[in-house]
């Protein structure tokens, strides 16, 4: 519960039941939170601690994972009674990070191209946001494409990137009526949000496209999800030929 | 191997978990009862982590070819070997060509079946447990369905003897269940009145409860700052939507969400969550981590201990 100060941003930690730790940078989110997020998982990931089991990057928060009863085993030269002695050896180790937290390079941030097949059955809701915005379907697909994008995290499904940097012209409220299923791969806008479905789930984004790139590989090895959270990311424009050609050879080589 | 005659309400493969991917957007899974399970695979000569099968409501009936041994614990689903009723808590000898048969759970909502060996699914992320949103983990990524088989790993040397595990191990079931909640971090965004309000009502546990999430209904609770920006959540936080009826989460839920967390049910009392069964009423305890760790390590000891009770008189 103590505050650390590191370069840029005051950290709070606060336990998070009883075997994770809430690390928080703030409650907007933002660039430098974003940065400053980011250079603390970066290192979590280069030191982490004897009984931390992950962590989850957010908008403006790390959660650090722990098994209470490994930590419980690590002496602590003052503990306080009231709080619970496992925290108190997360807090201490998360502390020690924060302190150095910055000076380390942040982890390099990766560019990802993601070809979408705009509109037509593959993004039913195409027409209805360009005539939202009163703009041709061109013109939302230029708009979309010619956006600057950063994943700021992953969650909710797996594979799933929270995506920054829509243009606000772009910006659609979800549809009134949600779908029952929103296939694989589907490109969507919801308020200030755009991004792409990774696996089958209901939902009541505006669908614009589809990509053929697999989000989500549960068979590939450690890492999972095609994005990470600090991606930068842009779209680009594909045909339906295209689309179908990627799908027939099975898999897309990421460019 | 095991014949899946009738698979059951939902059953699925299930384990202690699939840790390690929650950065990925993969929710941990594994069995909702950790302790039942536990004790399922203590019960039946496995090691920690071996791969089970959680029966939900309604168990369905399984024959297997060749002979065995096996344990069933927490819900009590009548279940009839080979026309012989077997004892819930319990582990038993299980005959080539034999018949196991689970009616409709009569005490609590989730029983496991550890079979000695474990049962033998590809790992997929470092575990067998079934996520079936996406379609990963277990047999196919998917609940059982008849005609179903399913192979047991390798098992070394001689299983336990069997036993009826005496009742200091077995929780007793109710209708009425008491939780503990530690608050927070977003206590600060209920006012004292609301917290108040959640901690001395009853809530009852709505139609939509499964391996997603928890719905609850009761008084609904008022957030000060509904404006939550999504981080990570995990299993037993207790969130508040803007419509004011809390809900729990479970398991397979999303890693990451957007709603003002008051609390969480302490590890030690998710075996509770897992045999309530829709209707039931929850009253919710205010406790501290310090006491909800110490809730904890008491169960881990209670599990030691089943284990040492297991092997005593083996062979």
């Amino acid at each position: 519960m103590a505050n650390h100060k590191n370069q840029a941003l005051a950290a709070r930690v606060l336990p998070l039941g009883e075997a994770a730790a809430l690390v928080s940078f703030g409650t907007k989110i933002s660039l430098d939170v974003h940065r400053a997020v980011r250079a603390f998982a970066a290192d979590l990931s280069r030191h982490p601690f004897r009984g931390m089991t992950e962590y989850v990057e957010a908008y403006t928060s790390v959660t650090v994972f722990y098994d209470p009863m490994m930590l419980c085993r690590e002496k602590l030269l003052n503990p306080a009674p009231d709080v619970p002695y496992s925290f108190q050896v997360a807090e201490l180790y998360i502390g020690e990070l924060l302190q150095g937290s910055g000076k380390a390079a942040a982890l390099t941030p990766r560019h990802v191209r993601i070809p979408v097949c705009y509109g037509g059955k593959y993004g039913p809701d195409l027409a209805a946001v360009a005539q939202y915005h009163k703009m041709s379907e061109e013109e939302v697909v230029a708009a979309h494409t010619g956006g600057d994008y950063l994943v700021y995290m992953i969650g909710f499904a797996p594979g799933f990137p929270y995506v920054g940097g829509l243009a606000p012209r772009l910006a659609t409220p979800r549809r009134k009526s949600p779908r029952l299923v929103i296939p694989k791969g589907s490109v969507g806008i919801a308020g200030m949000q755009t991004g792409v479905y990774p696996i089958e789930t209901p939902g009541g984004w505006q669908l614009i496209g589809r990509t053929p790139l697999e989000l989500f590989r549960p068979d590939n090895g450690e890492n999972p999800s095609l994005l990470q959270a600090g991606d930068s990311l842009e779209f680009y424009a594909i045909s339906e030929q295209e689309y179908m050609d990627y799908m027939a050879e099975g898999s897309v080589p990421v460019q | 191997m095991i014949h899946v005659i009738r698979p059951g309400d939902f059953t699925t493969i299930q384990d202690a978990g699939r840790w390690g991917y929650q950065a990925w957007g993969m929710p941990v899974s594994g069995a909702m009862d950790p302790y039942a399970y536990q004790a399922a695979n203590w019960l039946a000569g496995n090691a920690p982590g071996a791969a089970a099968l959680e029966f939900t409501d309604n168990g369905g009936m399984l024959h297997f070819d060749s002979g065995g041994f096996a344990a069933l614990t927490g819900a009590d689903m009548q279940a009839v070997l080979n026309g012989r009723p077997v004892k819930p808590w319990s582990s038993f000898v299980l005959p080539a060509e034999g018949t196991l048969t689970l009616g409709t759970a009569v005490s609590g909502r989730r029983a496991y079946l550890a079979v000695w060996g474990g049962l033998n699914v590809p790992l997929v992320m470092g575990s067998r447990s079934t996520y079936t949103p996406a379609g990963i983990g277990g047999l196919n990524g998917r609940a059982l369905r008849i005609g179903d088989m399913l192979s047991v790993g390798p098992a070394a040397g001689t299983p336990p003897l069997p036993r009826v595990l005496p009742p200091r191990w077995r929780p007793a079931y109710a209708h009425e269940w008491q939780l503990a909640v530690i608050p927070g971090p977003q206590d600060d965004w209920f006012r004292s009145a609301e917290k108040q309000k959640f901690f001395l009502s009853a809530y009852r546990l709505a139609a939509a409860t499964d391996r997603l999430h928890y719905e609850l209904s009761g008084p609904s609770l008022t957030v000060a700052a509904p404006d939550m920006v999504s981080a990570a959540s995990g299993w037993g936080a207790v969130e508040v939507p803007s419509g004011g009826q809390p809900l729990i989460v479970t398991p397979d839920h999303g890693t990451t969400r957007g709603f003002a967390k008051i609390g969480y049910v302490m590890q030690a009392d998710f075996s509770k969550l897992a045999q309530a069964v829709p209707g039931d009423c929850l009253h919710f305890v205010c406790t501290t981590a310090a006491a909800a760790t110490t809730a904890y390590r008491r169960q881990q000891e209670q599990l030691d201990k089943l284990r040492m009770y297991v092997s005593k008189g083996q062979s």
